[in-house]
C-alpha cells in the first residue's frame, strides 16, 4: 500500500498521502481509524479539536446498547424495534449489537478499567466519557495512526468520480493542510446548531455539508425534535437525574400534569407537558424523588451532572433550580448522511460515514438513540467504516494517478459567489438559523405554516451565505461551520415539511397522527437547490 | 466557561493548550492565557487534564461570570471535578468504581 509521505511546500503547508483519512476524533472516528489500521491501511485522523476530548461522548457518561449473544438477543432487538416507529431495520440493529459487543470485549482485552458488579463480573454496558476517550486515543496512537489535533477539515477533494482526500487548516500553526487519500471516512458527528451543550458546541454538521457537496444523500433530517433538560444557563444536557425530579413554578407551586397529579420524571412520557409548561413560563425542578442511596450513586456515577449544582452552591435534591430544554439537533436526533452499504459506504464512491454523522434511522427510527444506542452505533459503524474504507483503498490504489485532476469541492462559506460582505458574520448567520430551528414552539411543537415561514427565512439567509460569507486565515473554519449549520437547518426544515404526519420526535400540530404511508425514510440532497424524495417503502416487520 | 488560570498553581506544561477541544488557550513564554473565552463549550475537561489543578470552569455556559481566583481557592473548587471522578494529576483513574450500573437498574 502507499506510504505516508510528508512534504512541505514553500508556504510551510502540510501535505500527506495515505490510504485512509478519517475526519473526526470522537468514538466513531477512533474505532474507524483502529479498524482501518488493523486492516493494514496507512491512516491519518484529523480532528477539529483533540482526539480524547472532542465530541459529545468525551465529557459525558454514556451507556451502551450491550446485548450479550444468546437466544434472547433476537427478542431484545425485536422489543427495541417496536419502539422505533417502524422505521428502523432489525437486521442493522442485530448486527450493530453483535459488533458493539465484540468491540466492548476488545476493550476488556486491552485492559480498559470497567467497573465490577457485586458478583465480580465486569460491567461493560457503560463507558465514562473522559476515561473512554483518553483510552481510545492511546490505542489509536499505538496502532500507528497519525493523529492531527486542531486540524478542522474545510472540504473534500474529488477526481470527478470518487472522493480523493480533504483539506483544512491547522489552527495552532496557522497553516493549511491537505491529505490525499484513497478513501475518506466522515466521523464528524451530528449538528447541534452551535447550542452550548456538553461536548456538542463543535458539532456543527461540517460532514453533512462536505458530503452533500460531493453528491451524498441525507436521510432522517426531520428527526431533530429531541430536547434534554439542563440547569438553566449550564451546558449540562444530561437527562438521567431528572428521572427523579418534580417540577414547579418559581414560587414553588407544583406544576400539575394532564391527570391532575404533580408533574414528575423529566425523561418519561410527561416530557411534552414539561415542554408546554416551559413555553408558558419558567420551570423549576428539584430532584426530590431520589432516595438517599440513589443520591449517592448519582453523585458518584454522574459527577459531571453535579458540577453545576456544586458550583452554584445548591443541593439539587432539596432546593429548586431553574431548568431549560436544550435542543440537540441531530446529535440525539436521528438524521445524517444516508448509509448506502453494509460497510457504511455513502452514495459517493470512496466516501464512508460513521457515528452521528450517519443517519441512525436504521437503528432508532423516529426516536432518539441518545446515549446507549448511538454509543453502540458509534463503535459498530466506526469499525465497519474503517474496514470498508481500507478495502476500498486497497482496490483503488491506482486512483492515485488521478490525483493531479482532483479538485476541491467546498463552496458555501469558503468560496462565495459574490463579494465578501463584512457585515455578514458567522455569528450572525448562526443566530439567524438558531432562531428558526431551536425554539420549543417552532421545533418541538411543529406546524406546517411555521415550518414554511422558517424555510423561507433560511432560503433568504442561504443566498446571502452563498454570495457573501467567507473567512480569513485559520478562522476560515468559522465561516464554514456557519455555512454547515445553515445548510443543516434547511435540510431539516425541508424534510420536516415533507413528512406530513407525526411520528416519534417529529410532532406536527397540523398532522397529529401517524400515517402508514410515511413508514419510509425522507431523503434530502443538494446544497443550493434541495431535492426531497421518499425512499421506497419496505416492510421492516417481516424481517424482524 | 473557563474563568481562571491560577498563576500560582500553573506549572506551564501547556497541556490545556493541547487538549482543549475548542482551542481556547494560547501558549505564552510563561502561563498560558485564555485567548478565546467565548469559544469555551464548558465541558470541564481542561480541569481534569490539568496536572496542577490550576484551572477553573464556571458552570454558566452562556457567558463569562465574575469569579476570582481567591474565591475559587476559598471554596476549594480547584480540582474538585477531578477529585469527584478520581482522576489524579491529570491522568484517568476512578472509572473502575463508577456505580452507574446501579442507577441504570433503579431507572427502570
Amino acid at each position: 500500500m502507499t506510504s505516508s509521505r510528508k512534504s512541505r511546500d514553500t508556504s510551510n503547508n502540510l501535505h500527506l498521502e495515505v490510504d485512509v483519512l478519517v475526519i473526526g476524533g470522537g468514538p466513531s472516528g477512533a474505532w474507524s481509524a483502529l479498524s482501518a489500521a488493523e486492516n493494514g491501511a496507512k491512516v491519518v485522523l484529523v480532528d477539529k479539536g483533540y482526539l480524547g476530548t472532542s465530541g459529545a461522548t468525551a465529557p459525558s457518561n454514556t451507556g451502551t446498547w450491550c446485548v450479550a449473544p444468546g437466544e434472547d438477543r433476537a427478542q431484545i432487538v425485536e422489543r427495541r424495534w417496536q419502539r422505533t416507529g417502524g422505521l428502523a431495520d432489525p437486521r442493522w440493529m442485530l448486527r450493530c449489537v453483535d459488533r458493539a459487543y465484540e468491540n466492548l470485549l476488545k476493550l476488556v482485552e486491552w485492559g480498559y478499567p470497567f467497573p465490577s458488579e457485586d458478583d465480580g463480573k465486569l460491567y461493560i454496558a457503560n463507558l465514562r466519557g473522559p476515561d473512554y476517550m483518553a483510552f481510545m486515543r492511546r490505542r489509536v496512537l499505538f496502532a500507528g495512526v497519525t493523529v492531527l489535533d486542531h486540524h478542522p477539515a474545510l472540504e473534500l477533494f474529488s477526481d470527478g468520480e470518487a472522493v480523493t482526500g480533504a483539506a483544512g487548516v491547522d489552527r495552532q500553526r496557522d497553516r493549511d493542510w491537505r491529505v490525499d487519500a484513497n478513501a475518506v471516512v466522515l466521523a464528524t458527528g451530528g449538528c447541534a446548531f452551535h447550542e452550548r451543550i456538553l461536548g456538542a458546541t463543535g458539532l456543527t454538521g461540517d460532514g453533512y455539508l462536505m458530503a452533500a457537496e460531493a453528491g451524498a444523500i441525507l436521510s432522517g433530517m426531520e428527526f431533530t425534535g429531541k430536547y434534554t433538560l439542563a440547569p438553566h444557563g449550564s451546558s449540562l444536557n444530561k437527562g438521567l437525574p431528572f428521572r427523579w425530579a418534580s417540577f414547579h413554578r418559581e414560587d414553588g407551586t407544583p406544576i400539575i400534569n394532564s391527570d391532575g397529579e404533580p408533574l414528575m420524571n423529566g425523561i418519561g412520557e410527561r416530557e411534552k407537558e414539561i415542554a408546554r409548561a416551559m413555553i408558558e413560563a419558567p420551570v423549576y425542578a428539584v430532584l426530590d424523588q431520589a432516595e438517599p442511596a440513589l443520591q449517592d450513586w448519582l453523585r458518584q456515577g454522574q459527577p459531571n451532572c453535579f458540577v453545576p449544582y456544586d458550583r452554584m452552591g445548591i443541593d439539587p435534591f432539596k432546593e429548586m433550580f431553574r431548568v431549560t430544554f436544550k435542543a440537540e439537533g441531530t446529535v440525539r436526533g436521528t438524521g445524517g448522511i444516508r448509509v448506502a452499504g453494509s460497510n457504511c459506504a455513502t452514495d459517493v464512491p470512496g466516501l464512508y460515514v460513521a457515528g452521528d454523522a450517519a443517519s441512525r434511522e436504521n437503528m432508532t427510527g423516529s426516536t432518539s438513540g441518545g446515549g446507549a444506542v448511538n454509543s453502540s452505533w458509534a463503535i459498530a459503524s466506526g469499525w465497519w467504516s474503517g474496514q470498508g474504507a481500507s478495502h476500498y483503498a486497497k482496490r483503488n490504489v491506482s486512483r492515485g494517478a488521478f490525483r493531479a485532476v482532483s479538485r476541491p469541492l467546498g463552496e458555501a462559506g469558503l468560496r462565495p459567489a459574490g463579494s465578501i460582505k463584512p457585515g455578514l458574520t458567522a455569528k450572525d448567520v448562526i443566530s439567524s438559523v438558531q432562531a428558526e430551528v431551536l425554539p420549543l414552539d417552532k421545533n418541538y411543537f411543529r406546524d406546517g405554516g411555521r415550518l414554511e415561514a422558517s424555510r423561507e427565512k433560511l432560503d433568504g439567509l442561504w443566498s446571502d451565505v452563498r454570495q457573501h460569507l467567507s473567512g480569513e486565515g485559520p478562522d476560515r473554519f468559522r465561516a464554514r461551520e456557519a455555512a454547515a449549520i445553515a445548510a443543516a437547518g434547511r435540510w431539516c426544515l425541508n424534510a420536516a415539511l415533507a413528512r406530513q404526519e407525526s411520528r416519534g420526535m417529529h410532532r406536527r400540530a397540523d398532522f397529529k397522527t401517524t400515517d402508514e404511508a410515511f413508514t419510509r425514510a425522507v431523503l434530502v440532497s443538494g446544497v443550493d437547490d434541495i431535492r426531497v424524495e421518499a425512499a421506497p417503502a419496505e416492510n421492516r416487520r417481516e424481517r424482524a | 466557561m473557563i474563568e481562571v488560570i491560577s498563576d500560582t498553581r500553573c506549572i506551564e506544561c501547556d497541556i490545556c493548550v493541547k487538549v482543549c477541544p475548542a482551542n481556547v488557550f494560547d501558549k505564552t513564554t510563561g502561563v498560558p492565557v485564555i485567548a478565546r473565552q467565548d469559544d469555551c463549550q464548558t465541558c470541564f475537561l481542561c480541569e481534569i487534564y490539568c496536572p496542577a489543578d490550576a484551572l477553573y470552569v464556571a458552570e454558566f455556559a452562556d457567558g463569562p461570570v465574575a469569579i476570582t481566583e481567591a474565591e475559587v481557592e476559598k471554596r476549594q473548587l480547584f480540582g474538585s471535578y477531578s477529585r469527584a471522578l478520581g482522576w489524579k494529576r491529570g491522568k484517568p483513574d476512578g472509572t473502575q468504581f463508577d456505580p452507574t450500573h446501579r442507577i441504570r437498574v433503579a431507572q427502570v
